[in-house]
């Protein structure tokens, strides 16, 4: 139940007096004589984050929480959101991610299932499994893990509005409701495909589902992101008989076309990508559209200017605008790709008027998991291909940027923290 | 010259493509699913709505840092986080936020607002304990000039020639005024 070290709580007290003054850096005497100070991810503002020592190590805070040694985590389409500074009440000093895998170190005293040494991985939905939602097998949206906002549900590192919990981008992290969402790697199965099960996989997976696919139909997929890839790849498994990939990333759309067994475009190589949408599917529209690129979206200067520089709506929503008017009549559009809370521009006039059915959600991961650790044990999908880059998480800073600006051909980041390997 | 049908003009590859057999796919259409119909939402409906507030909860999580609470709810959730809890002159602003409901602009952009302040907030506080926040590191810079070179080269030339130039009207503005 307990871990070797040392207690902390008259450590934390010059802490918890400081608190108060929001950022306080723990002084250095401190973290070094005690050694209670964890490596972790600070946000410092828009595009500026480091690695650093001024979080003490994570403690017990209710009797289902479990504290985890973190052993592989990654960096997220949405972290990107909060990188870039769009996300609502996202305070400096928090740290970020919510995609990690981890062995427990201490539980607390209503833990069951959950034992220390257990190495499990963290869907990133932090879930009660007995509200209305979760008891209906809606994890992404609990009801009792986010005071801050009632329309988002509560999760690992991503900003006050889903609940100011810090994030996996770090050597330790707390892990509400252990017994509910966390699941023990299953034998077999590579920690690399497993840190991609708290999140991408099952939210390409939810997307392919949520659009209702029926055998032989046409889906298009705006956004070749580690997401939009794996829902390409998932329309498969749902009998789709023609899977389209729209993004403007040369490299992404290679690497989908590869990945995906899918056609890739280009949408900057376009005059109008509905009308070569429209052409590309006998004039009717596609069967069904997801939306995995969110509210970053380019391809519409009216969109960006309002969306992305003047705030006056939560983003640019070009990309759901497209899926919008290249799907069929009665067509179903499926959206993952993450939008602000306010509001957005988008044509419901067409929606209602080509009686669409539009679906989103955040993904509900422990769901989905058996089945797609299934899939993974047998070969159908392959998660830790997505991977390009293997970074320290000292360098985080680099990773962020690397992966924000596209360079070197990034698809997902991976970083690996100095404790992963402890025994 | 006859007109071409609108079928005709329209590339012909989807039909034969959806025809295709998808041996080569693994997994090609295991999930398929005549039953999953998207005008329902997608869960295992049990009444549990109807119960209201009537659910299973789990012990009431303690804190001293102080939690925002959205008011569109009664009482903090039994669990919540605790990190990072509002301070100074941003904390002010999220406080007076969340005032207002989830539906509001002024919720939403009085914390954009916050958000920024508290940026300022995060650099005074930094300086304040003799940390000078390394620019450079922090921008992710160093991977821009391994990756990125022709660009980092531009950056850091625009970057050079604003500081000069403002440097230039600073010192002629000096002279002005004497
Ligand atoms: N619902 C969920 O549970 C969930 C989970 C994870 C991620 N997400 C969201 O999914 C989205 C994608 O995540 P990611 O990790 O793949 O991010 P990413 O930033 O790597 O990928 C987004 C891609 O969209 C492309 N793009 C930009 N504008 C476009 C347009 N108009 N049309 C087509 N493509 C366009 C970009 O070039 C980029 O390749 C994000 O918004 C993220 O927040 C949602
Ligand atoms: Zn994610
Ligand atoms: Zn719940």
């Amino acid at each position: 139940m307990t871990r070797e070290r040392i207690d902390y709580t008259d450590v934390l007290l010059p802490y918890k007096n400081m608190q108060s003054s929001g950022t306080a850096l723990l002084p250095k005497s401190v973290y070094e004589q005690n050694k209670v100070s964890m490596l972790a991810m600070n946000f410092r503002g828009p595009y500026r984050i480091r690695v650093d020592r001024n979080k003490p190590e994570p403690k017990i805070e209710h009797p289902y929480d479990a504290i985890v040694r973190v052993t592989r985590s990654l960096i997220c389409g949405s972290d990107l959101h909060l990188y870039h500074g769009l996300v609502p009440d996202t305070r400096i000093g928090t740290t970020f991610g919510h995609e990690f895998t981890g062995v427990v170190v201490e539980v607390g005293s209503g833990v069951q299932k959950l034992k220390v040494g257990d190495h499990v991985l963290v869907p990133f939905n932090i879930a009660c499994g007995t509200c209305p939602f979760c008891s209906q097998e809606l994890y992404g949206n609990c009801h009792e893990s986010n005071p801050e906002a009632t329309a988002v549900g509560g999760f690992f590192g991503y900003a006050h509005i889903s609940g100011g919990y810090d994030g996996g981008q770090a050597e330790y992290v707390r892990v509400p409701y252990a017994d509910v969402s966390p699941m023990v790697i299953p034998e077999g199965l590579d920690i690399e495909d497993a840190v991609l099960l708290t999140d991408v996989v099952p939210t390409g997976y939810q997307a392919a589902e949520m659009a209702g696919i029926r055998k032989g139909d046409t889906v298009v997929v705006f956004g070749a992101g580690p997401v939009g890839i794996m829902a390409a790849r998932c329309a498969w498994l749902f009998g789709a008989g023609r899977v389209i990939i729209i993004d403007r990333l040369e490299y992404r759309l290679e690497f989908a076309k590869q990945y995906s067994y899918c056609e890739a475009y280009n949408f900057t190589e376009m005059d109008d990508p509905v009308l070569f949408l429209k052409k590309q599917t006998d004039w009717l529209g596609a069967d069904v559209c997801i939306d995995a690129v969110g509210c970053e979206a380019s391809g519409s200067a009216l969109q960006t200017i309002t969306g992305k520089k003047l705030l006056l709506q939560a983003g640019a929503a070009t990309a759901l605008h497209w899926a919008i008017n290249s799907v069929k009549k009665g067509g179903i559009v499926s959206v993952v790709g993450v939008y602000g809370p306010p509001f957005n521009l988008v044509p419901l006039g067409s929606a209602l008027n080509k009686g669409i059915t539009m679906r989103g959600n955040q993904a509900s991961v422990k769901r989905l998991l058996p089945r797609l650790i299934d899939h993974v044990m047998a070969g159908r999908l392959n998660p830790k291909g997505l991977i390009t880059h293997r970074v320290p998480l000292e360098e985080v800073s680099d990773a962020y940027h690397l992966f924000s600006a596209k360079l070197d051909n990034c698809i997902k980041p991976l970083l690996i923290p100095p404790k992963a390997n402890a025994a | 010259m006859a007109t071409k049908t609108e079928k005709e003009q329209a590339p012909m590859g989807d039909r034969n493509i959806a025809d295709m057999p998808k041996d080569y796919i693994p997994g090609w259409g295991i999930d398929a699913d005549p039953e999953n119909d998207p005008t329902y939402p997608m869960k295992k409906w049990n009444g549990a709505d109807h119960e209201r507030l009537n659910y299973p909860k789990a012990p009431q999580q303690d804190t001293d840092v102080e939690i925002l609470k959205s008011i569109e709810r009664p009482v903090v959730t039994r669990v919540f986080g605790s990190t990072v809890p509002p301070s100074g002159l941003s904390g002010m602003l999220r406080r007076k936020a969340f005032k207002y409901s989830e539906g509001t602009s002024a919720h939403w952009m009085g914390l954009i607002l916050a958000d920024r302040i508290n940026m300022v907030e995060g650099l005074i506080d930094d300086l304040s304990k003799g940390y000078i926040p390394n620019f450079f590191k922090e921008w992710g810079w160093p991977a821009e000039w391994k990756y990125n070179r022709k660009k980092f080269v531009q950056k850091a030339a625009i970057g050079t020639a604003v500081t000069l130039a403002a440097i230039w009207l600073l010192k002629k503005s000096a002279k002005k005024s004497r």
